[in-house]
């Protein structure tokens, strides 16, 4: 459980982190709290030649009130989201899913910027903040551009980042009032989910997205379709896994997975709609 | 009068605080990797990544130009360092099949993770980096994976046997009287179960230190083993080593479950090569390796028949057993099922009727050999599953069933079919005392009302075991052809200050015997557990010994420091009588003092015994000085521990999931040295049964590559995802031995796994399911209700 050798360079600034991975080229990789990429490197699957390390860039560790969203740094960690009080009062769907990441060692080491730039189909937080309609920022050498969060995952841990983007920013619409609910369905709590649902509802609006239900986060947009055309929660339910293309792995058959999601869309609608 | 009234309570019986936590949980404690040695050499091994492959070459020149590599070999370089191939102890059958093998394969590869070559650096890191850099040309070949293939001899694992059947074992008794007894059933069942292969998942990886003493050949070997006293032994043989040339010491071990009894490719080749280089070499498992590298446990396909009359006493047993043994044979890897061949009548009072039988057959996978129970949970399993089917298919309560057939208390001591003879034992009591503490029959009728609708199953689950442990009286060893005895050795020795040195020949691993065994000592000698220091796990300060598995430690290590005891006070008796000019039957020993009987005044505290047996100035006739006794112990009979544990599900048949809801243990050790340590042991051995229930499962694809080498796909369950466990004892002392103990330390794993699977085919057995295959996951839940539901699954 040695990785492959690697060069190791600090960042102080997001600026300074753009120029050294710029410098570095393709086999450079960031690192910020590591809970991704270091289990990759110890089993030597993944073997970038130069790290940059992220993780002291202080300036992009912040929860702050932008009038109609809640703007996150890039480098706050899972801890910090899932007790914020902002996000309490305005996404609390957001501070909740961000409780249900790996256990507690991990939620104080991860970031919500590294498990949303590694793009993981099964983590909590791409889909959630996905659900949330989210915009992402991303800062490269000639300056930042937003993202959405419907436009980011291109396929299995695939952004659309560019090798020398970097992203700082995480910016999630004020749901203040909405009904939501977070579905996480595994065999071990610290576990990635088997199949996971983020939903919310508001004003006849709703957000509904899939973890582990294909090779990126799913946004079920059939559902929130159908509940808009005046669908009952059962009937829209069934429409779960309409954008959805479920693998099969040691935890579940693809199949099992299409029902697991139409079961938990249904029980999610319904703890939103409460 | 004064005397006794004076005397320290009882030590024994109290909830003690055990005093290796503190050093434990402060991370101060020393395990094998946090040994500093200077100038060791760190061995990496490179793993064939085929389940079965020949060695066309191995080309090292690469892993040779890696900056800090002082060395590497192939398999086949290094085939002169062994006198005798890996061993052994137990051949169970005069004609058992045992293939030859060696630390690093050196023409075939017979699983994926067996050794094909090691490096010799500076450093880990160098040595890893060097694995990367060594070219080996395989040809791979058809591998077997699955039992009955393997037995069906389609492709031979190994060309020299002719076959991969290892090896049957019998044991039948009343042939006619079995065929006789199903032909006139009232009642019979018919069950195929499986116990999936586990990988035994220790806190602290395997790890070895071996290094060479200047001059004169002296070799040390630091392992995190169970079992230091047999790898001495065994490791002078296979490297042709003088046995007192060996030292084997274990530092702390983070945990065994039976995977660190055992003698390892690592053990051997660290030490082959620190004689071959004249430097320390080190090595440390990584956790891919322990799912690859150590052994696995389980491993079975169970059929088992009951024929059973109208009232459904059971008449007679029938069990078909196919065992796998993996690509090799190891320490006791053939022993394991016949360790259950026993049990497979549980509790149940089974007349002469029993034909059971056991095929063992090798595969291209990790071999298997000990984990926790050992062949006892898997015969719980499959007779414990079987009632509860014979119950459904009888229409009675599975616990009114077992209540027919258990073996009353006046039974005991009570000769089984096997002939083996059952020391005590209350099963009803037991059974009882877990239905009140459960409430049963208020569990039942809750159930009625909520499985009559609804997607939340409520399910009830009983298990009813009894265990065959403390291995074990020699002589039955012997009878089963295993390879040595099973005594335990003890020395007891009384400083001039007072203070008592004990050394035991067990092995602790995370047991708690320190504690334990010094509060034995206590309450014999009248001292406090702090002034008793007890020595264990190195072969120089404890040279004989045959270590700690099989719930053996107390039963056979312990009870042979009270009998050293014993022979202690005997010599301090006669040296007390000489300074109190008495005789020595006339004297009276209690809490720590020598007084006259009827003469309370006349007395000698053991402390100025003990220092007047050192100072030597005053001692009898013909008695040595210095207080010190040396007991070696052989049980006359195995431990039989037991109890009944009841497991509440409910089960989302939406989903599959199970939550466990109540967990009831209720267990029998005999009397409790420290409920503290058996209440530990109760509560990790239930989760380790739990999680063969519902989480874990060596998942292997069908080329035989291991697809759960990581704790992120084999799922050791956490904390968090086990349930309250709520314990219970009654108290049926063990009239073998003069402590009243039994074995404790695989009981929960023995009763847990039943009890899961009993209450989740009981929650589901309104929508006509009938079994349940382990692990119960939620896929296998649903997959299963959908079966029965005529789905398309």
């Amino acid at each position: 459980m040695i990785p492959a050798p690697f060069e190791y360079a600090r960042a102080g600034s997001a600026a300074e982190a753009i120029s050294l991975i710029g410098e570095h080229g393709e086999d450079a990789k960031f690192i910020a709290g590591g809970h991704s990429l270091l289990p990759l490197m110890k089993l030597r699957l993944a073997q970038p030649s130069v790290l940059v390390d992220i993780g002291r860039v202080s300036d992009l560790s912040y929860i702050r009130d932008t009038g109609d969203h809640i703007a996150i740094g890039a480098l706050t960690r899972h801890r910090d989201v899932e007790t914020s009080s902002l996000l309490a009062e305005h996404v609390p769907l957001l501070a909740h899913a961000a409780s249900h990441v790996g256990d507690p060692q991990v939620r104080h080491r991860g970031t919500i910027g590294g498990s949303i730039a590694h793009a993981d189909p099964a983590s909590d937080l791409p889909a959630t903040t996905l659900a949330l309609g989210a915009t992402y920022v991303a800062q490269g050498p000639n300056g930042t551009r937003e993202i959405a969060a419907s436009d980011f995952y291109q396929g299995f841990l695939e952004s659309a980042l560019n090798p020398d983007e970097m992203l700082t920013e995480i910016r999630v619409p004020k749901m203040t009032g909405a009904g939501w609910s977070f579905q996480k369905f595994n065999r071990r709590a610290q576990d990635w989910a088997i199949v996971g649902v983020a939903a919310w509802r508001r004003n006849g609006d709703s957000g509904v997205a899939l973890v582990n239900m294909g090779s990126t986060p799913i946004l079920a947009t059939s559902v929130a379709s159908a509940l808009a055309g005046g669908a009952s929660i059962a009937d829209a339910a069934e429409q779960a896994a309409a954008e959805a293309e479920p693998q099969n792995d040691l935890n579940a058959s693809s199949e099992y997975r299409v029902h697991l999601a139409k079961v938990l869309v249904r029980r999610a609608l319904e703890e939103a709609s409460k | 009068m004064s005397i006794v009234e004076d005397a320290p309570a009882a030590v024994i019986g109290t909830r003690r605080l055990r005093r290796e936590d503190p050093a434990l949980l402060t991370g101060e404690a020393k395990f094998t990797n946090d040994l500093d040695i200077p100038g060791a050499l760190h061995l990496a091994i490179l793993r064939s990544p085929y389940a079965r492959a020949r060695i066309l070459g191995v080309d090292l020149s690469g892993a040779l130009a890696v900056p800090g590599v002082v060395a590497a070999y192939s398999g086949a370089d290094l085939q002169s360092a062994w006198a005798a191939p890996m061993p052994c102890a137990w051949p169970v059958t005069a004609d058992m099949k045992n293939p030859a093998h060696y630390p690093l394969a050196a023409t075939t590869a017979n699983y994926a993770g067996d050794g094909v070559a090691c490096v010799l650096a500076t450093s880990e890191a160098a040595a890893k980096d060097a694995l990367d850099a060594i070219e080996v040309t395989y040809e791979p070949l058809p591998a077997v994976i699955g039992l009955e293939d393997s037995l069906s001899d389609r492709v031979v694992i190994h060309d020299e046997l002719g076959t991969n059947k290892s090896y049957t074992w019998d044991l039948k008794v009343g042939e006619d009287t079995v065929t006789q007894a199903f032909a006139e059933a009232a009642y019979t069942v018919s069950e195929r179960y499986v116990q999936q292969r586990l990988i035994p998942m220790a806190m602290e990886p395997r790890a070895v230190v071996a290094v060479p003493q200047p001059f004169g050949g002296d070799m040390t070997l630091y392992s995190s083993t169970q079992v230091p006293h047999i790898l001495k032994v065994m490791t002078a043989l296979t490297l042709g080593i003088p046995e007192h040339q060996m030292r084997v010491v274990a530092p702390s071990v983070g945990g065994g479950f039976g995977a660190k009894l055992n003698v390892y490719a690592e053990e051997l080749l660290a030490v082959a090569l620190a004689k071959k280089h004249g430097k320390a070499v080190r090595w440390n498992e990584s956790r891919t390796e322990n799912t690859q590298a150590s052994i696995h446990g389980r491993g079975q396909i169970q059929h088992i028949e009951l024929a059973a009359d109208a009232d459904g006493k059971l008449t007679a047993v029938r069990v078909r057993l196919l065992a796998d043994m993996g690509a090799y044979l190891q320490l006791v890897t053939p022993g394991i099922p016949i360790l259950g061949a026993f049990l497979y009548a549980g509790v149940y009072d089974l007349p002469a009727a029993y034909d059971f039988s056991c095929t063992s057959v090798f595969t291209n996978l990790t071999p298997t050999d000990a984990y926790r129970g050992a062949g006892r949970p898997e015969a719980t399993y499959a007779i414990e599953r079987a009632m509860d089917a014979l119950a459904a298919e009888i229409g009675i309560d599975p616990m009114e069933l077992r209540k027919r057939n258990f073996i009353r208390k006046d039974q005991f001591p009570y000769t089984a079919f096997s002939g083996l003879t059952y020391d005590s034992g209350d099963h009803l009591a037991a059974a009882e005392k877990a239905a009140e503490m459960a409430d049963y029959a208020g569990l039942r009728a809750k159930q009625a009302v909520q499985n009559a609708s609804g997607t939340k199953k409520l399910g009830i689950g009983v298990s009813s075991y009894f265990e065959m442990c403390g291995l074990a009286p020699s002589r039955v060893l012997a009878s089963l052809n295993y390879g040595a005895g099973g005594w335990e050795a003890a020395t007891v020795r009384i400083l001039p200050t007072n203070k008592v040195q004990v050394v035991t020949g067990a092995s602790p691993h995370g047991q708690g015997h320190e504690t334990s065994w010094s509060m034995i000592v206590a309450d014999k000698l009248g001292v406090s557990p702090d002034d008793v220091d007890v020595l264990h796990s190195d072969t120089a300060i404890s040279p004989l010994g045959l270590d700690t598995y099989g719930s053996r430690s107390l039963v056979v290590g312990g009870v042979a420091i009270d009998m050293a005891c014993d022979k202690v006070i005997d010599k301090a008796r006669k040296i007390a009588a000489h300074q109190l000019e008495a005789s020595p039957d006339d004297l009276d020993f209690v809490g720590g003092t020598f007084s006259v009987k009827g003469s309370p005044d006349r007395s000698t505290p053991l402390a100025a015994v003990a220092f007047a047996a050192f100072t030597a100035h005053d001692l009898p006739d013909g008695v040595e000085p210095n207080l010190e006794a040396h007991v070696t112990y052989d049980p006359p009979n195995f431990s039989w521990p037991f109890g009944t544990h009841i497991c509440v599900v409910e089960v989302d048949t939406e989903t599959g999931g199970v939550e466990v809801l109540q967990y009831v243990a209720v267990d029998d050790c005999g009397n409790q040295i420290n409920p503290l340590i058996v209440d530990g042991q109760v509560h990790g051995g239930v989760i380790q049964g739990l999680a063969q229930a519902l989480f874990e499962e060596a998942v292997f694809d069908e080329d035989g590559n291991l697809k759960t080498s990581s704790l992120a796909e084999y799922l050791v369950p956490a904390a968090c995802d086990v349930p309250p466990i709520t314990t219970g004892h009654t108290i049926t002392p063990s009239p073998t031995n003069a402590l009243g103990v039994k074995g404790i330390g695989e009981a929960g794993t023995i009763g847990a796994a039943p009890a899961v699977i009993n209450a989740i085919v009981d929650a589901l057995s309104g929508l006509g399911v009938r079994d349940m295959p382990m692990p119960a996951s939620p896929l296998t839940v649903w997959n299963a209700i959908q079966t029965a539901q005529g789905g398309n699954q």
